[in-house]
């Protein structure tokens, strides 16, 4: 840049001295400010040690009125919270709960963002440090003070015996070994074995007592109402309803009622006789078209909930694993990859009862199913 | 202002004096009272998550004071008079007594659920903040794995909390849990049985998740937390390249006052935010879900954002199951729940040692590196960036396709193809940028920078003049570390460079190479060559700028 060529027409000043002027139809230098701004380092945020006693005093009433704001913030949450949200004996239901979330969440936020903004300001406008520079230190130490500390360790250790006692040394670890095992041991009765408990379902239990009873099998009763099911109340093809094993919630106590809702829970679906396709084997597991499979989807358990009557497809919401209702719960798509287990139906006296437990374990695959 | 003779006020001298009498902490305090903190935007995204999970712990004690974490069913009377007789457990109706009874509770649940999704979101941005510019590499790769470990934490906090009000949502969130516990080979029905002391539901699984959620997993991050901040402590901050910021030297405001006032103030703002959407945005509302039930499911279910990638991957995984022998093994189920976050989370913990052995470098770094100028580390960000993205929306596929009119197995195809080659094109594509930014930093040092005047020579040619860059800037763009020369496999006499043996040392090699290979150049200017060559108007292609 030595050379600049001054003589040439539309040139500039030289170099030196500052920024060129600027020709017209040029673009503006400012635009590229992060690389034609002046030479000098750019401070960050905050004021030099100089202020000027004018802006600082208007900074200070800008800071001090966000302080009041908060002041202000501050006693509105607090009034509101003794004087207002007690009133007509306090706050209950959805009407006085938002009410109060806007008041205390809305004078909380103020209070706050009001502090933040004044003490922000108070750094950048009327604070008078200087930035500073501290050196980096070397983090590791220094080779003297390695090896002193070596030679302190190698001479505790044969201080204390345990290099050259191998007894000693040998005993002990076998005497932590056992130690470390124990709390693992102490947690054996977070829960009992699996067993065979993943392998039945309370339909059994509820046929079993059925048969017992000299029924054919146990009553489907609808989930929610509890009513048992007639085959003339459940007619209509593309219906689709949750029902669960009758008896579920007499014979079950309180505490194990969802834990056996989990596993029983069952859908039941009418499908137009001349599009079902029975599985082999279970030609007569339905009722003219009115079919069961476990609700728990064999993917990762949630209720495979959803049914498309034109399709005929059964529907997961969670992870979208598709079952086809009519043809045996078949996978047609997603991630389950096994069929909804099937409950064998029958009629009896115009009811709907199943008449034995599901042949298999419903939901989830797991290592022992096989 | 720095009067030697200048004494603090009576009451603090009185203070400070029986502590240094006691533990000597005056020397302590002079050390650090002026602390330099480096300025730059992207270092507040710690603190975000910092102040976050301090809020996490204010409004979670809040909320501890009237929740009761108990499955025994109770029947619902009370202010919200839509699930009265409602049969549902203490933990649900407890819910509900602190949105619907508690003045300030809705709030404080709100807060506190913002809290923890910001929390989870500052402290993803903060690590890839610390991965694309370096910030990561000895010595701070314990800081790495201890923030790593701190978000794999904060991902079961987040899931066990979201499961203690025990609504429907949160119900099939824990079947989910449940379900995949279930498939792990060998023990997965042990563990199942054991953490939820039964068959699912079971009545133990909302008191053990309330332990764990309360006391052992915040215990464990708070700790990290302490151990994360006195370690950035001890080896001072990184700092962005500038001409103030070198290995040797750290700039900027001292501690006290500049930055305990402004952060302070960030603490405030993050509380300020949080409050503000506590009061005004609403979040997970679950007196619209109802009790759960085993039976019952809505459609859209979604978990928390930082589920969404194990949501995502659980989706879009085929359906793969494997029976032999007498054994099931659900590959449909352990791939997804594994895999892609073992990737991550074990190449992002493995990434600071694999990438010292590679390029061979053991030194201290505490000026970090412009993205573009390691190429292959921004490139694998962003393919990481990229696959957890993708598996991240995979999460929301049913929501995707409702509101777009898809169809839903046409968006789970679309995913399952994409993360794959939307990884690999992240890859190649960030790669490209970084090199082009390369060569434009090159060409600003060795060319200059435009400076908008157009010079007519007395030919009557014209052509820009171009400036060197300012000294700034130069020092920015010249932070860039060149690649070394390669050193040769074999010395002169024919022997083999020792760490280039064996399988290993080829691999070693050949990844050395792959990082650098088509680095640019980039070297200081000598006196303007190619600047004289603009202003003789050698480059006329310069006037089409």
């Amino acid at each position: 840049m030595s050379d600049d060529n001054k003589e040439t027409a539309g040139s500039a000043e030289p170099r030196e001295g500052g920024t060129p002027g600027r020709v017209i139809g040029t673009p503006s230098p400012a635009r590229d400010k992060a690389l034609l701004a002046e030479e000098e380092y750019p401070a960050p945020a905050g004021a030099g040690e100089q202020l000027d006693e004018a802006s600082a005093k208007r900074a200070e009433r800008i800071v001090a009125a966000f302080f009041l704001l908060a002041f202000a913030g501050s006693v509105a949450f607090i009034a509101y919270y003794i004087g207002w949200s007690g009133r007509d004996g306090g706050m209950h239901g959805v009407t006085r709960a938002r009410e109060s979330n806007f008041w205390l969440g809305g004078m909380m936020a103020l209070s706050f963002l009001a502090l933040a903004a004044g003490v922000t300001i108070w750094v950048r406008r009327l604070m008078t440090s200087k930035p500073i520079v501290q050196e980096r230190h070397e983090l590791a130490a220094d080779a003297e003070t390695r090896a002193a500390f070596a030679a302190d360790f190698v001479q505790g250790a044969e201080d204390s015996g345990i290099t050259k006692r191998p007894l000693l040394r040998r005993t002990l670890l076998l005497a932590a070994a056992p130690l470390g095992l124990a709390p693992l041991v102490l947690l054996r009765d977070l829960g009992p074995l699996p067993e065979k408990r993943l392998r039945h379902t309370f339909w059994g239990e509820a046929v079993k007592k059925a048969q017992a009873e000299g029924k054919k099998g146990v009553r489907l009763v609808v989930d929610g109402t509890n009513k048992p099911l007639r085959v003339a109340d459940f007619s209509s093809p593309g219906g689709m309803i949750t029902v669960l094993p009758e008896g579920l919630e007499e014979d079950v106590p309180e505490e194990q009622a969802l834990t056996q809702t989990a596993k029983a829970v069952t859908i039941l679906i009418n499908i137009p006789e001349d599009e079902f396709k029975p599985a082999k084997g279970r030609e007569n597991w339905h009722v003219n078209g009115i079919v069961a499979y476990s609700k728990i989807c064999t993917h990762v358990g949630c209720p495979a909930a959803l049914y498309e009557q034109t399709t005929h497809h059964i529907l997961c919401p969670c992870h979208q694993s598709t079952f086809d209702a009519t043809d045996a719960a078949k996978v047609v798509f997603g991630p389950a990859a096994r069929p909804l287990p099937q409950l064998p139906l029958a009629v009896e006296d115009g009811y709907l009862v199943a008449t034995s437990d599901y042949h298999e374990p419903i939901g989830p695959s797991f290592w022992e199913r096989g | 202002m720095s009067d030697a003779t200048a004494q603090p006020p009576k009451a603090v001298e009185g203070a400070l004096g029986f502590i240094d009498e006691r533990l000597g902490s005056t020397t302590f305090f002079k050390r650090n009272v002026k602390k330099v903190f480096p300025d730059h935007w992207s270092f507040m995204l710690g603190e975000i998550a910092l102040y976050s999970f301090i809020i996490l712990l204010l409004t979670g004690t809040f909320l501890t004071l009237w929740f009761k974490p108990s499955m025994v069913e109770v029947v619902y009377d009370g202010s919200y008079t839509k699930l009265n007789g409602v049969q549902m457990s203490e933990a649900y109706a407890s819910t509900l007594h602190i949105t619907f009874d508690v003045r300030g509770g809705l709030l404080m649940r709100q807060i506190h659920h913002w809290a923890a999704i910001l929390f989870m979101a500052s402290i993803l941005a903060h690590m890839l903040r610390v991965f694309f510019t370096g910030a990561y590499r000895k010595p701070r790769e314990l800081n790495w794995l201890i923030g790593i470990g701190m978000f794999t934490l904060g991902m079961l906090e987040g899931l066990f909390g979201y499961s203690l009000p025990d609504d429907l949502l949160s119900g099939t969130g824990l079947r989910i849990t449940q379900g995949v516990a279930e498939s792990i080979p060998l023990v997965g029905t042990y563990i199942y049985m054991f953490l939820f002391g039964g068959e699912f539901p079971g009545t133990e699984i909302i008191p053990r998740l309330y332990m764990l959620h309360i006391l052992l997993i915040p215990g464990l991050i708070l700790g990290m937390v302490t151990a994360h901040m006195m370690i950035m402590w001890h080896q001072k901050h990184t700092a962005m390249p500038t001409q103030k910021q070198t290995e040797e030297q750290v700039y900027g405001y001292p501690f006290y006052p500049v930055f305990m006032a402004k952060t302070g103030a960030y603490f405030l703002f993050t509380f300020g935010v949080l409050a503000l959407m506590g009061a005004f945005v609403q979040i997970n509302p679950i007196w619209l879900f109802g009790p759960y039930d085993p039976g019952a499911i809505s459609a859209g279910s979604q978990p928390d954002w930082y589920m969404g990638v194990l949501e995502g991957a659980l989706r879009i995984m085929p359906n793969w199951e494997v029976t032999a022998w007498g054994h099931t093994v659900s590959f449909n189920v352990l791939i997804p729940a594994l895999v892609p976050l073992g990737i991550l989370f074990g190449g992002a913990a493995a990434w600071p040692f694999v990438e010292a052995w590679v390029t061979g470098d053991r030194r201290l770094h505490h000026v970090n590196t412009r993205p573009r100028n390691a190429p292959v580390r921004t490139a694998t960000g962003m393919a990481a960036v990229t696959f957890y993205g993708l598996l991240w929306l995979a999460g929301a596929n049913d929501v995707i396709a409702d509101k777009f009119h898809l169809s839903l197995f046409a968006t789970t195809w679309f995913f399952r193809v994409a993360i794959f080659v939307g990884t690999f094109l992240a890859f190649v594509i960030t790669k490209r940028i970084c090199l082009g930014l390369q060569r434009k930093d090159a060409d600003t040092i060795s060319h200059g920078v435009e400076s908008g005047v157009i010079l007519m020579s007395p030919d009557g040619r014209y052509s820009e003049r171009h400036e060197p860059a300012r000294a700034e800037e130069s020092t920015v763009i010249l932070s860039k570390e060149n690649a070394r020369p390669e050193a040769p496999s074999r010395d002169a006499n024919g022997i083999p460079a020792p760490d280039t043996k064996g399988p290993l040392g080829h691999l070693r090699s050949r990844l050395a190479r792959a990082w650098t290979f088509d680095d640019i150049p980039i070297e200081p200017h000598d006196g303007g060559h190619g600047h004289d060559e603009v202003e003789a108007g050698k480059e006329p292609k310069q006037l089409s700028h």
